[in-house]
């Protein structure tokens, strides 16, 4: 099996219904940087798209015993990525490096990770790029008010694309924009407008890509502490914070620490992104999981900078900050004493 | 709960630093496999025993986890064993329930 880093990246795109994922992924797949790219439909909209390699599936997901909602396997993925993995093999499809999802309106994107890295034959080939939501500049902030789907799906993003903008007035934008960043720390926002597209970038760049792993760290390194306790009127409960640690952190116990999180609370832990100083290790470690789910550890070559802090994003539903950052404290001391959180930097 | 929750089938757990030997590559020689083994089931221990369990080696793959009445299950890592131990265990094993945190904390 080749390292993590060279599987071959999925890309979702979400968003709730009507905010402009087809327009979204027209408009990137115009680039010819991202000619060889795959891309598979849940549902076709007003939006055609005139491109290579277009396939349709059918959402379904395949419930486990356990009934754990986000440890699902998407069963129409699970066909649709094995079909185009022997169709690249046999040479029946161009050659593709990337391939994009776009999902329904109301899809769930934590069973589209599990299934990257559940399922036996996926996992060898495929790794999660980024998770890339779409929301409407006019209508996002009252379906962020109503519809659960919107906000996890909002909460969940590694990149969060603001359309229409032409169409909002500058107060609508800029409170959208307040509601989101209470919802997601670390995903950068960006604006669109009528007829503007977004650059490759955002389709390339991820914590695995050799190329954009230090932009995309950028970002994280942007969702500065502070600000966390804002309550926001969202249709679920969920909000954002960053911990920092001045001190090395000890793997171990940094691994015990998570995974009986994720056991416990994972249905409640939407996203966590980390850039880690851990004892021995003299460059930083990236963690990043989606519910359950944790990716491989990925690294950076060197520190971006002269803070040597160790930074975690939660997103997270219903859990206080303060439990959590007791909680990584008591566990770091059964290795090493370690400071208790700092501040930002 | 969800048993196959971070399992990565040939890969290793995300926890092992085998499983990523590019970001770990610098403390392989310190830290070998058995001795990082060690080291987690030495710190595990010291939760698991708020919950009268006790995790122990069985196999150079696998550890055996022992709940209070005897009872054992065998598992291959970190998430496997928190379901274990929600099935052997009195009580559910949670890293924000206050008991366990006063224990930690030694108050």
């Amino acid at each position: 099996m080749g390292e993590y880093s060279e599987q071959t990246p999925i890309n979702i795109i979400t968003g709730f219904l009507g905010s402009g994922k087809t327009t979204l992924l027209k408009g990137l797949l115009a680039a010819p940087d991202l000619s060889d790219t795959a891309v598979l439909i849940n549902e076709f909209g007003a939006v055609g798209l005139d491109h290579e390699l277009v396939q349709n599936v059918t959402e379904s997901t395949l419930l486990l015993d356990n009934g754990c909602v986000c440890c699902a396997i998407r069963g129409d993925l699970q066909g649709a990525l094995r079909d185009l993995l022997s169709q690249r093999q046999s040479g029946a499809v161009p050659y593709f490096r990337r391939v994009v999802i776009e999902t329904s309106g109301l899809a769930d994107p934590a069973p589209i990770a599990y299934t990257l890295l559940a399922e036996p034959v996926l996992q060898h080939h495929f790794r999660l790029g980024g998770i890339i939501t779409t929301v409407d500049a006019v209508n996002g902030a009252s379906q962020l008010q109503r519809f659960p789907e919107s906000v996890k799906q909002a909460a969940m993003a590694d990149r969060l694309i603001v359309t229409k903008t032409d169409l909002a007035t500058p107060e609508e934008r800029d409170a959208l924009q307040t509601s989101l960043r209470g919802l997601n720390k670390s995903a950068p926002i960006m604006e669109v407008g009528e007829g503007q597209s977004q650059p490759p970038t955002l389709l390339t760049d991820d914590m695995y890509d050799e190329g954009g792993r230090q932009r995309e760290i950028e970002h994280w390194l942007d969702a500065a502490p502070g600000d966390d306790a804002l309550v926001h009127d969202h249709a679920d409960h969920i909000h954002s914070f960053a911990l920092t640690y001045d001190v090395p952190l000890d793997w171990t116990a940094f691994g015990i620490w998570m995974t009986m999180l994720l056991h416990r609370h994972g249905d409640n832990v939407l996203r966590i992104k980390g850039l880690l100083n851990v004892s021995g290790v003299p460059t930083p470690v990236l963690i990043n999981g989606v519910q359950h789910i944790v990716h491989p550890p990925s690294h950076l070559p060197a520190w971006p900078n002269e803070n040597r802090q160790s930074r975690i994003i939660f997103i997270v539903r219903d859990m206080p900050q303060a439990q959590i950052e007791r909680s990584l404290a008591a566990f770091n001391k059964l290795a090493n004493p370690v400071a208790a959180p700092g501040q930002a930097a | 709960m969800c048993a196959l929750c971070g399992v990565l089938g040939g890969r290793g757990h995300w926890t092992e630093s085998a499983a990523a030997p590019e970001a770990f590559a610098s403390r392989a020689e310190a830290h070998t496999r058995a001795r990082e083994r060690q080291e987690r089931t030495r710190l595990v221990n010291r939760i698991l025993g708020h919950y009268g369990l006790r995790l122990g080696d069985w196999s150079a793959g696998a550890h055996a986890l022992r709940g209070p009445t005897g009872r054992t299950a065998l598992v291959n890592n970190l998430s496997e064993m928190w379901a274990a131990a929600d099935d052997l265990g009195r009580r559910d094993c949670d890293p924000l329930d206050p008991d366990l945190l006063r224990h930690l904390e030694g108050r």
